[in-house]
């Protein structure tokens, strides 16, 4: 891929004697490789010339903040038990993950170049059978939560202590079976589950407040018992201090709503619904590398 | 070999059909569920904005608010992708719409594998099973621009529930631009005595390739287009087991529950004769470009020549 000071393998560079990735806490080398992370998006499905780049872009900031600072996880080890779970429940942001479990070493780089491609691994949704670090198979949208949940109930059976993180699209905030699981993790007090929600105020057709308005959102996270937090989700240290508030909190599960912009980091794909789920010509790609530089 | 001109998706057909019903008919109302400008329901919205409304991403809600419209005698189409049209809503259309046999036409676009490289959540191959498995649905499968927008005045036009199964790639076009599309009626595109290949939707253009190929070896191959999977047209299909005495359906489905299957049955119960099925075996669809796919997959028109050339030795003279 292009990127020539990529953090490939960081986490064998990183790692201690465990086979722990690194948590790597300079937020400047963060922020280098939520830079990384977008070169990867924009790149592997301009390669594809399929994919969803803007639903990709805005979620960087909180992948990297998760998989190089806060998650505890082994590369090496995908299936480790005491591994913190994410799950991608907005699977169209695929790109986005593949590139954070590439460049944290759970498989090859070159893997990214066959993104949509016949074989390969890298399935236009996430495939947990097909990729090491994939927690959970998804695409279609709304069931994520669900499975989270489940997991976080798992955790409190086994007496383990591991946390359970889903990503979810504001979009997904429409769908009634995340308010089921939403109520459920409430009435449960699944406080080892924490929801991601990646608002940034579009869905495929045009904006959220304008098809299916979601406002108040926090209000109504707060309502079916859930801590909830708000930040700028292209900040990475409010996205880190969120995260230890939400590792924190007892008793209750936290939900932090992330304010993001579509399209992020590339300007002509910034809040342009355009590129909700079209790939980038090769010029626009070059152009998006360049700002990316 | 017979090549096609290529013309619109069933999907584009579907929308510009849409628009000219709203101009006639003010009783329609088009509900989608955040895919409007896939389904290309969009056009309607423009057009008709006060009888359009998309509900956003909450398919369960889609088909329940199409239901409560259809109570109040409204003529709806709901649309989304085929997955999520079917099995993402499944009871909420058994109970709200099939049992109640209402006026609700569910148009959905992105079947099968066709879908290409969004893969295996968004490739809809058991939407033909679930829908013609409850009672009062009509299932149609149209194939080119052609027959899409006949198919879909139909459905305006017929009372009751039904399902209409679109694609996302450009399609041939099959029929010629006199055809005429009749609910549950089978269409002779060619005749022949050895064999009947019957199809529908995309699976059409690669039957009718293959009975030229077959010429070639000496086949004389009939196509039989299905599009109304339900209800069946169960005298052509007897005609042609009676005729020809060997069949060969093909479909962009899985082999159980779709158009195979179905036939299957018929023949079984009024006239068995040796049938072989060219469909998805077992299998979810995966990443990659279209027409990869139905290589991998076998719905090839190469794959339907073999089919038939094996079934017609199985034929007892
Ligand atoms: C159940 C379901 N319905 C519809 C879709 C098709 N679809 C893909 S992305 C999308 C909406 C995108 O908006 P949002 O969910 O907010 O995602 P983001 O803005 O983060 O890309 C839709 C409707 C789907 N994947 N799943
Ligand atoms: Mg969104």
């Amino acid at each position: 891929m292009s990127n020539p000071q990529a953090p490939a393998q960081l986490a064998k560079a990183g790692a201690s004697a465990s086979l722990e990735a690194a948590h790597i806490s300079s937020l400047e080398e963060l922020e280098r490789i939520a830079k990384t992370l977008r070169r990867d998006i924009v790149t592997m499905i301009g390669r594809a010339a399929s994919g969803h780049p803007g639903g990709s872009l805005s979620t960087v900031e909180i992948l990297t903040s998760l998989f190089f600072n806060v998650m505890r996880h082994r590369p090496s080890e995908p299936k480790w038990p005491d591994r913190d779970r994410f799950i991608l429940s907005k699977g169209h942001g695929a790109p986005a993950l593949y590139s954070a479990l590439a460049e944290t070493g759970y498989f090859p780089m070159e893997w990214l170049s066959t993104l949509r491609r016949l074989g390969s691994p890298l399935q236009g949704h996430p495939d947990m059978n097909r990729v090491p670090g994939v927690e959970f198979s998804t695409g279609s949208l709304g069931q994520g939560l669900s499975v989270a949940t489940g997991m976080a109930l798992a955790a409190r059976m086994d007496k383990r202590d591991y946390r359970v993180y889903a990503l979810l699209s504001d979009g997904e905030c429409q769908e009634g079976q995340t308010w089921e699981a939403a109520m459920f993790a409430g009435h449960h007090e699944l406080d080892n589950l924490t929801v991601m929600v990646d608002a940034n105020g579009c869905q495929l057709d045009g904006f959220i407040c304008s098809i299916l308005d979601l406002d108040p959102l926090p209000a109504k996270w707060k309502a079916f018992g859930w801590h909830t937090l708000e930040v700028d989700g292209h900040s990475i240290s409010e996205l880190l201090a969120a995260l230890e508030e939400a590792r924190s909190t007892k008793g209750v599960p936290t939900a932090i709503i992330a304010h993001t912009i579509k399209g992020k980091g590339v300007s002509f794909m910034e809040n342009n619904n355009e590129f909700h789920g079209k790939a980038p010509s090769p010029e626009q790609v070059a152009r998006a590398l360049e700002e990316l530089a | 070999m017979a090549a096609f001109p290529m013309g619109a998706s069933t999907r584009e057909a579907y929308g510009k059909a849409l628009v000219e019903l709203g101009r006639e008919n003010p009783n329609i109302i088009v509900l989608d569920a955040d895919l409007s400008s896939s389904t290309q329901t969009i056009a309607f919205g423009k057009e008709f904005p006060d009888r359009f409304i998309n509900v956003g991403l909450a398919e369960q809600n889609l088909m329940g608010i199409a239901a409560g419209l259809a109570a109040s005698g409204k003529t709806v189409f709901a649309s989304t992708f085929a997955v999520f049209a079917t099995s993402r809503c499944y009871d909420q259309v058994r109970v709200s719409i099939a049992q109640t046999h209402l006026n609700v036409k569910i148009v959905a676009s992105h079947a099968g594998i066709s879908v290409g490289e969004d893969g295996a959540s968004h490739q809809a191959i058991e939407d033909l099973a679930l829908m013609s498995a409850l009672p009062g649905f009509t299932v149609v499968v149209p194939a080119d621009e052609v027959e899409t927008p006949q198919a879909i005045r139909a459905a305006a036009n017929t009372e009751g529930p039904f399902y209409v199964r679109c694609g996302r790639p450009k399609a041939p076009v099959v029929y010629p631009p006199d055809y005429h599309f009749t609910l549950g009626q089978a269409v002779l595109m060619r005749a022949g005595a050895d064999v009947t290949l019957v199809a529908n939707g995309l699976m059409l253009a690669p039957a009718l390739e293959a009975a030229a190929a077959l010429e070639r070896d000496g086949i004389d191959a009939r196509v039989l287009s299905v599009p109304t999977v339900k209800p069946l047209d169960q005298e052509a299909l007897v005609k042609a087991a009676v005729e020809t005495g060997a069949l060969v359906v093909a479909e962009e489905h899985l082999l159980h529950g779709g158009l195979g299957s179905r036939v299957a049955q018929v023949l079984a119960e009024r006239r068995p004769v040796p049938i072989s099925f060219v469909a998805l075996r077992d299998t979810f669809g995966e990443s990659g470009k279209p027409d990869e796919l139905l290589a991998k997959y076998g719905l090839t028109a190469e794959e339907i020549r073999k089919a038939a050339l094996a079934t017609v030795r199985r034929k007892t003279t």
